[in-house]
């Protein structure tokens, strides 16, 4: 095995880990404050690639050429449309079903996802949909046949992974919010009782989850530029794998668990084999369920969102 | 007649098909010490909740200052001057000493903070050695003084405390039932659930017997620590 097939390897596993790291948050911090897995998590995400190149054409159409200034205009309109949309399928959902059985809105969570699927497949057709490619500058390190490259974009995915979970580290465990984000998730009742609106809480948390996964529906639609209406489905269960991995209900584990399973995606992809990636992820999933269903930081002591 | 700061007026309550709240009534006047001791199960601990909305009360009404709080959404009532300090503690297990005691003051919007940090670490100097420590590691007396704490972090009008000597050394019991005295001194309505009643009744100014759901008896403290039937049901060893 040569040394910078190794490195790049690694390279690729960090950016695709970040990304999956990001989407995992949804997941992570929706099942530590109700209990439940959002099945419809996957399509949300895949509703920002959508909004990402419907947002670079709409603002490429209006005559922004300056393409950080387009960039950006791109990430704020994704991450609001994409709240709303989290947003609005807790309330109509799943809040409704807030009392009922742990099994009822999970069935609606699948319903969801299934409505999320077909309404954007009527809307946007079933073909690929792409985007144009926006920054293409590389790092190369190495010479002649020995060489690493690290693509701006790559670097881009990485920082602002990084920063946006320092951010929400940082909100989580030092705001009022964040407090009253925990307060609920260690005891709703009493979190009630002290004051806390926690419905708004958990619509809160629903937003969060969502614009983190905006984050990475942008950032993964401009690396690899084409996406469809089903890669919520495959990305879904990705990030939820790696949420699993790092301990369900855990924020640092939720990034560490993307970390992970992006390395190691990455590295089975390149020397074992690249058609079977995906079965690797799931057959991770199910070995982490049987043998570790705590995942790696989520021991019940362990403080979870 | 002045009319009583809580009234609460043939309440009944159920979870599924128990009933755990027959038509209850009683009223607490502004600057009382008021217990309620009963057996397990008898409802007191539904009584408390219910006053917050857990579970919502199926019949009668809950009239805080004259003002009939029983559809009131749970989060608006702390702002309205109630206080719950609830059966076993309830303390936020992964927070800290200090993020325990703030969430208490959520329904005064966080403001003077510090001022009520202050009093609270003054009725307990412990909880500020320990403020940074989290939760689930202190001892169960210790809990018992941050959930107590917390309650009085939003400048409550009645605080109601469940069982708050509740698997306590005599000791800490003493010390606790000592700080309440002075809680109440300082101006709080106080409501006190307890299943042992010596405490209690010793503190109360009035008092109810819980039984089944139902007010059994009321009195003033000394009155009930004088009945016989009081002493050989809820003063056992006493
Ligand atoms: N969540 C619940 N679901 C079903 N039944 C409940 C629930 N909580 C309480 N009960 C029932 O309601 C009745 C009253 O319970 P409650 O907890 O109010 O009693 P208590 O007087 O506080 O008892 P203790 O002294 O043991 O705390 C009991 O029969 C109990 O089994
Ligand atoms: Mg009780």
């Amino acid at each position: 095995m040569d040394w910078y097939i190794l490195i790049q390897q690694l390279i690729n596993g960090l950016t695709l880990g970040s990304v999956y790291g990001l989407i995992a948050v949804g997941y992570t911090m929706v099942y530590g404050i109700i209990g439940m897995i959002n099945f419809a998590h996957g399509d949300v995400y895949m509703v920002s690639a959508y909004l990402t190149a419907i947002s670079i054409a709409v603002f490429t159409f209006f005559g922004i050429s300056s393409i950080p200034f387009l960039l950006l205009c791109t990430v704020i309109i994704t991450i609001a449309i994409t709240s709303v949309y989290g947003w609005a399928i807790e309330r109509v959902a799943y809040r409704p079903l807030r009392d009922s059985t742990r099994l009822a809105p999970l069935i609606s969570a699948i319903g969801m996802s299934l409505v999320l699927q077909n309404y954007v497949q009527l809307a946007q057709g079933a073909r690929n949909q792409g985007v144009p490619t926006l920054i293409d500058q590389v790092f190369r390190i190495g010479d002649g046949d020995a060489f690493v490259q690290i693509t701006y974009l790559q670097i881009i995915i990485i920082s602002v992974s990084v920063v946006s979970m320092i951010l929400l580290t940082f909100l989580i465990h030092k705001s009022d919010l964040g407090r009253r984000c925990r307060a609920t998730q260690q005891d709703r009742i009493m979190a009630g009782i002290l004051g806390v609106n926690t419905d708004r809480i958990i619509s809160i948390t629903f937003v969060i989850g969502s614009a983190m996964a905006a984050i990475a529906g942008v950032l993964v639609t401009l690396y690899y530029g084409s996406f469809d209406f089903y890669v919520g489905f495959i990305t879904g269960i990705k990030a939820f794998t790696a949420a699993v991995l790092g301990g369900i209900g855990s924020l640092p584990g939720a990034m560490l668990g993307g970390i992970i399973l992006g390395l190691s995606e990455s590295l089975f992809s390149s020397f074992v084999n690249t058609d079977y990636k995906d079965v690797f992820a799931f057959s991770l999933l199910v070995l982490i369920l049987i043998f570790k269903p705590e995942g790696i930081l989520g021991t019940p002591e362990t403080e979870k969102v | 007649m002045t009319t009583p700061l809580l009234d609460i007026n043939g309440i009944s309550a159920f979870y599924g098909p128990i009933q755990a709240l027959r038509t209850v009534s009683l009223h607490i006047d502004t600057g009382e010490i008021v217990a309620i001791i009963g057996a397990n199960g008898a409802g007191k601990s539904t009584l408390l909740m219910s006053i917050f909305g857990h579970p919502r009360i199926s019949g009668g009404e809950i009239r805080y200052n004259n003002v009939d709080i029983s559809g009131t959404p749970t989060h608006r009532i702390a702002a309205m001057g109630l206080a719950l300090v609830p059966e076993g503690r309830r303390v936020f297990p992964a927070m800290t000493v200090a993020e325990n005691l703030l969430m208490g003051a959520t329904p005064v919007n966080d403001r003077s903070g510090d001022a009520d940090l202050d009093r609270v670490y003054q009725l307990f100097p412990l909880l500020k050695e320990r403020r940074k420590q989290r939760a689930g590691t202190l001892s169960g007396g210790e809990q018992q003084m941050l959930a107590i704490g917390r309650g009085m972090m939003s400048r409550p009008t009645l605080l109601l405390l469940d069982e708050p000597s509740l698997g306590l050394a005599p000791i800490i019991v003493q010390r606790i039932f000592q700080t309440l005295r002075d809680i109440a001194d300082s101006g709080v309505t106080i409501c006190l659930v307890e299943q042992n009643a010596n405490h209690a009744l010793r503190l109360a100014d009035r008092a109810y017997v819980l039984v089944n759901g139902d007010i059994k008896m009321t009195g003033s403290g000394s009155e009930l620590l004088g009945n016989p039937d009081i002493r050989r049901a809820y003063l056992a060893g006493a």
